[in-house]
């Protein structure tokens, strides 16, 4: 079995969460949050992960390095709302050794 | 008033499946979906994308699943109510209960399902400090009826399909129109891209990116937007406007169906899965991704199983005492209420010489 890997998650009452994340069950950033229960089901990952809906947008605070944004998680980013410089959707980060130490804040619901 | 024996709440693939199961019950079904079509998520949110855990379909559009279902169903002629919210709920005294749409639409039935998936889709509306102002007042998150903007100086706000197509409709009826977003490229179909291109080219659409509506300008009727721009240096300035239509998609909120006396938790309704998946108010049911028990999946298939048990369920409740066995429909056929009726060929009996 593949390591874990630690992630910092402040939740949307700014309420910092250190968790371990499997790396070898294909999961992205919103799966985790989803499976520690970190978000309100029914408020985050609402299209299921197609960079479809900007529910589980979430600002990345750490320098640790992302994976590039594609055309449609762009194109999604600039019709969602509460976007800064450091928005990415936690739906299109694949969870890989390489992000250990990853630190995110959730942006609030809209 | 509409009458009918169940009436379903969401027309998403669990609710249409629902109309077969009560169908071949003897079961005539209703349903409400606050958007304009049936299919609920399938046809809104992805409709060109394939589902690969349809039991029997290796790959299917989310847009063709609910074509089949429709087409599964439509011999038991489902009513719709469609383009409304069900707002409210009424128990009567004879045990059924009354459910009344945001535009007053009244329907009346013994049991009630809700099938209502994440919640009935509301525009999203942006975050503009006086938009809630000017709602209704020329601020339309939602377009009902396109003759309203004749003649006049229409914003629309936004990047995806809803705004490119409407900025091309549009340019048709209003004297003018302008389309802002905050990225010069847009996603949409590409037809609908290129379209707006040789509208802008043709000086029928103001087009304005990379910028977004930072203000909205009024007494008591819009007129006209503040819009920032932050191409090379960043500026402010005005536009002139009767209307201005923020078109940001939509996103569920299960809504008024909260305050309905059910049981609710992590924003979906308790029902009971060791049996009939019935909520805490007897005769109302929840089924598919709006319900949570004990291990719950939101998945189609698992809305479906659901969908089938409550029907025995309701078929119980309208018809209390009545002897019935499940049929398999290899065997008894599929009669509709329209008359039609399938059926297995029959097997050929013939001697061989």
């Amino acid at each position: 079995m593949e390591q874990d890997i630690n992630i910092k998650i402040i939740d949307r009452e700014g309420k910092a969460h250190d968790v371990q994340a499997p790396t070898d069950m294909a999961m992205n950033l919103m799966e985790v949050v989803r499976s520690f229960e970190l978000a309100e089901e029914g408020t985050i990952g609402v299209c299921g992960g197609m960079a479809m809906c900007a529910s589980c947008q979430c600002y990345v605070l750490s320098d640790t390095e992302l994976p590039e944004m594609q055309d449609d998680e762009e194109a999604m980013l600039s019709e969602a709302f509460y976007v800064k410089d450091n928005s990415r959707l936690g739906c299109q980060i694949h969870i890989t050794p390489d992000l250990e130490g990853l630190e995110v804040e959730l942006a609030p619901e809209s | 008033m509409i009458k009918t024996d169940i009436l379903i709440i969401g027309a998403g693939p669990t609710g249409l499946f629902t109309v077969f199961e009560a169908g071949l019950l003897k079961l005539k079904c209703h349903l409400i979906d606050a958007l304009p079509q049936p299919g609920g998520q399938c046809s809104e949110i992805y409709p060109k994308k394939p589902i690969y855990d349809i039991p029997a379909y290796p790959e299917i559009l989310a847009g063709d699943l609910t074509h089949k279902l429709m087409e599964q169903c439509k011999q038991f002629e489902p009513g719709f109510t469609l383009g409304e919210r069900a707002d409210t709920i009424e128990k009567q005294e004879d045990g059924s209960f009354i459910v009344t749409t945001n535009k007053g639409t009244k329907h009346q039935a013994p049991v009630v399902a809700i099938a209502g998936g994440l919640g009935s889709f509301e525009p999203r509306k942006p975050l503009i400090h006086n938009i809630a102002s000017f709602e209704d007042k020329g601020v339309e998150y939602i377009i009902k009826n396109p003759e309203i903007y004749r003649n006049k100086k229409v914003v629309i706000a936004g990047g995806g399909d809803s705004a490119l197509d409407w900025s091309i409709f549009l340019s048709d009826v209003a004297k003018e129109v302008t389309l802002i977003h905050r990225r010069n490229e847009f996603r949409g179909h590409l037809d609908s891209v290129e379209k707006v291109q040789e509208l802008k080219n043709k000086e029928k659409i103001n087009l304005i990116t990379p910028a977004e509506v930072v203000g909205i300008l009024g007494d008591k009727e819009v007129k006209g937007v503040v819009v920032k721009q932050a191409e090379h240096i960043e500026k402010e300035f005005e536009i002139e406007c009767d209307h201005f239509i923020p078109l940001f998609g939509l996103s569920p909120k299960l809504g008024p169906i909260a305050n309905w006396g059910l049981e609710i938790e992590k924003n979906a309704i308790k029902v009971d899965n060791s049996l009939d998946y019935q909520t805490n108010i007897p005769g109302v049911f929840a089924i598919g991704d709006v319900n949570t028990y004990p291990g719950k999946l939101k998945l189609i298939l698992c809305g479906f199983h659901e969908a089938t048990l409550m029907c025995q369920s309701a078929y119980k409740i309208i018809n209390p005492g009545k002897r019935y066995v499940m049929k398999y429909t290899t065997v008894a056929g599929v009669d509709g209420f329209d008359g039609t009726r399938k059926e297995a060929p029959k097997a050929v009996v013939k001697k061989i010489e």
